[in-house]
């Protein structure tokens, strides 16, 4: 006979917060009226989710943390004024963008233009429904809930769209019309490698896909590093961040779609790229780096403590990125994801559905020999990396034979060739 | 499904539905009319949900409210501004007595139809959906996606320009 506070036998399974909510609103039931009990839920899950995920991961690691790691990264302080350590920089922010001036360009769509923040902060919400937090913590486990993320991650781009459409600015429709064309491109190779691990599971189910990981002990990230990297990848250039963040690339187009938006409109676009990021990361963290399970410590360790742990350091590769890499070009980045991502990830997938088949056929689909494909799913990497870049990859020619563009060529040549010899 | 939860989530979605359709048909700008398009698609996926056909309801976000939206936005922001107003035009009563037409059709349609109720539910979950996609209707499947990859192939050609042939001649 399991305790009430416990769901099954397993005397870990306390530590599943599921099982304190549900006790709380049932023995609340019996004492308040019919239908109160739903507001308390509701008031009890933001309280919780602000407590687990909102606090530590968007306020202290996503503004913050990518504040501070960043400044780290270029050699100076990050803020260091508010609060000890600088922790109360966010809310000095916050107070300080709810106070700025809403301006509002004379010629632009009004309607359209106070209506994208709102769509675009909607879609972040409804993701984390499905990210599972634990065996039992999931708002929503529906059987096809990875098609229920990369649909819903698709909502955003109309948002920036309607924003930059809205302001009457040529700057923000640049970026409207680069990011639409940017998350199309990547979206493409970023299911590709989805079905990939789509192919392993054999589950269109996110808590399917993390159950699957702890059976076998192991992780999708290790059995198919290709598909991990393309997600990364992928997904860093629909998220816009920075080496990939030429729809607001303040270079080239003053800040994009965003050029217009001033207080808490452009609060709210900022708050929720960190959100999506966030989002990101914890899909990430579910599907390729195995969820709320870390080879058994789900035991010892609460697993909302694990897949936030892993979601918060998954982020602090994109704020690393971010610190390092300089930003692309617009036709470098459309070059890249189809010229390069789009072919690697076709083999990959090929290669993966012939292991899938392999190992029905000749394992007798016993899961244990997934072992088997690891080593060879890292050297096909490595070999089908390495093979396409010196394909598609050109040498700087010293001596061109006829007339080139600049681009074609490699860089700027001198009339005369490099070494100075002159031409015949 | 029972209860007052589907009946209502039913009638708010037609009215979402509708209430855009009507939109489309009525706001002068085209971006605008867009825009409405969205909304109705996503009444339409609403209505998959109510009807527990999840994913049918995540392939219409996925292909309507995130591509083919998104490509009527790109057209209507690519064809010069004169394209852009909504306004009458002189085929105004060709184009309304098609409709009517249509709205007919359908009405008949409808009304005649013999409504059968099925007793049990049927299988919608996406294996079953991927089964019958590659098991019973493969030809119909992969014909339709050798169409898609033909018209893709022929839209870049259609779309390259003298110059662009020139440059790559060169390269």
């Amino acid at each position: 006979m399991p305790l009430p506070i416990l769901a099954t036998n397993n005397w870990y399974d306390f530590r599943d917060l599921s099982n304190f909510s549900r006790l709380i609103l049932e023995n609340l039931d019996k004492i308040l009226p019919h239908g109160i009990v739903y507001v308390v839920a509701v008031l009890l899950g933001f309280v919780a989710s602000f407590l687990i995920f909102v606090l530590p991961s968007q306020l202290i690691v996503g503004v913050y943390g990518e504040r501070k790691l960043i400044g780290r990264i270029q050699s100076r302080y990050g803020p260091n004024r508010v609060g000890p350590f600088g922790l109360l920089q966010p809310i000095a922010d916050a107070v300080k963008l709810m106070q700025k001036e809403s301006l509002m360009p004379l010629r632009g769509d009004v309607i359209v233009m106070n209506i994208a923040p709102l769509i675009f902060v909607a879609p972040c919400v409804l993701l984390f429904a499905v990210i599972p937090f634990g065996p039992r913590m999931i708002i929503g486990n529906i059987p096809s809930a990875l098609i229920y993320f990369i649909a819903v991650s698709g909502l955003p781009v109309l948002a920036a769209f309607m924003a930059g459409w809205g302001s009457d600015n040529k700057y923000s429709l640049f970026g409207a019309m680069r990011i639409v064309a940017m998350s199309i491109s990547y979206e493409v190779p970023l299911v590709l490698a989805l079905l990939g691990v789509v192919l392993f599971t054999g589950t269109l189910s996110l808590q399917g896909m993390v159950f699957w990981q702890r059976d076998l002990n192991i992780w999708i990230a290790f059995a198919q590093p290709l598909s991990f990297a393309i997600y990364f990848i992928a997904v860093g250039a629909e998220l816009n961040r920075t080496p990939t963040d030429i729809a607001e690339a303040e270079s080239e187009i003053v800040a994009g779609y965003l050029t217009e938006y001033s207080g808490m409109k452009w609060g709210l676009f900022y708050g929720m790229d960190i959100g999506y990021a966030l989002a990101a990361s914890a899909f990430a963290a579910t599907v390729f780096l195995g969820g709320w399970s870390f080879f058994g410590l789900d035991k010892w360790v609460p697993p909302w403590l694990i897949i936030v742990t892993k979601t918060q350091l998954f982020y602090m590769i994109f704020i690393w990125t971010r610190g390092t890499l300089p930003r692309l070009r617009v036709d470098q980045l459309m070059a890249f994801a189809w010229k390069f991502m789009l072919p690697i990830a076709i083999a990959n997938l090929f290669v993966l559905a012939t292991e899938r088949m392999m190992w029905v056929r000749a394992f007798d689909a016993d899961l244990k020999f997934v072992w088997v494909f690891v080593p060879i799913n890292l050297l096909f990497t490595a070999g089908v990396v390495f093979a396409w870049a010196r394909f598609l990859g050109y040498r700087p020619e010293n001596t061109p034979r006829k007339a080139r563009l600049v681009n074609q060529a490699g860089g700027f040549i001198p009339l005369g060739g490099a070494k100075g010899e002159t031409r015949p | 499904m029972n209860g007052a939860g589907p009946v209502i989530g039913f009638w708010a979605l037609a009215a979402l539905t509708l209430v855009a359709a009507g939109g489309v048909m009525v706001s002068r700008n085209l971006f605008h009319a867009v825009l409405f398009l969205i909304v109705s698609f996503v009444g339409i996926a609403g209505f998959f949900v109510l009807l527990s056909a999840e994913f049918l309801a995540m392939a219409q976000i996925v292909i309507y409210v995130g591509a083919i939206s998104v490509l009527i936005l790109f057209a209507v922001l690519l064809t010069p501004r004169a394209g852009r107003d909504n306004g009458e035009t002189a085929v105004f009563p060709a184009a309304a007595l098609l409709a009517v037409a249509l709205a007919a059709v359908f009405l008949f349609v409808i009304y005649d139809a013999d409504w059968a109720t099925i007793t049990s539910s049927p299988d919608v979950s996406v294996q079953a959906i991927g089964d019958a996609l590659l098991d019973i209707w493969v030809v119909p499947f992969e014909i339709a996606s050798v169409l898609l990859t033909a018209a893709l192939v022929g839209a870049i050609m259609l779309v390259r320009t003298p110059e662009e042939e020139a440059e790559d001649a060169l390269a």
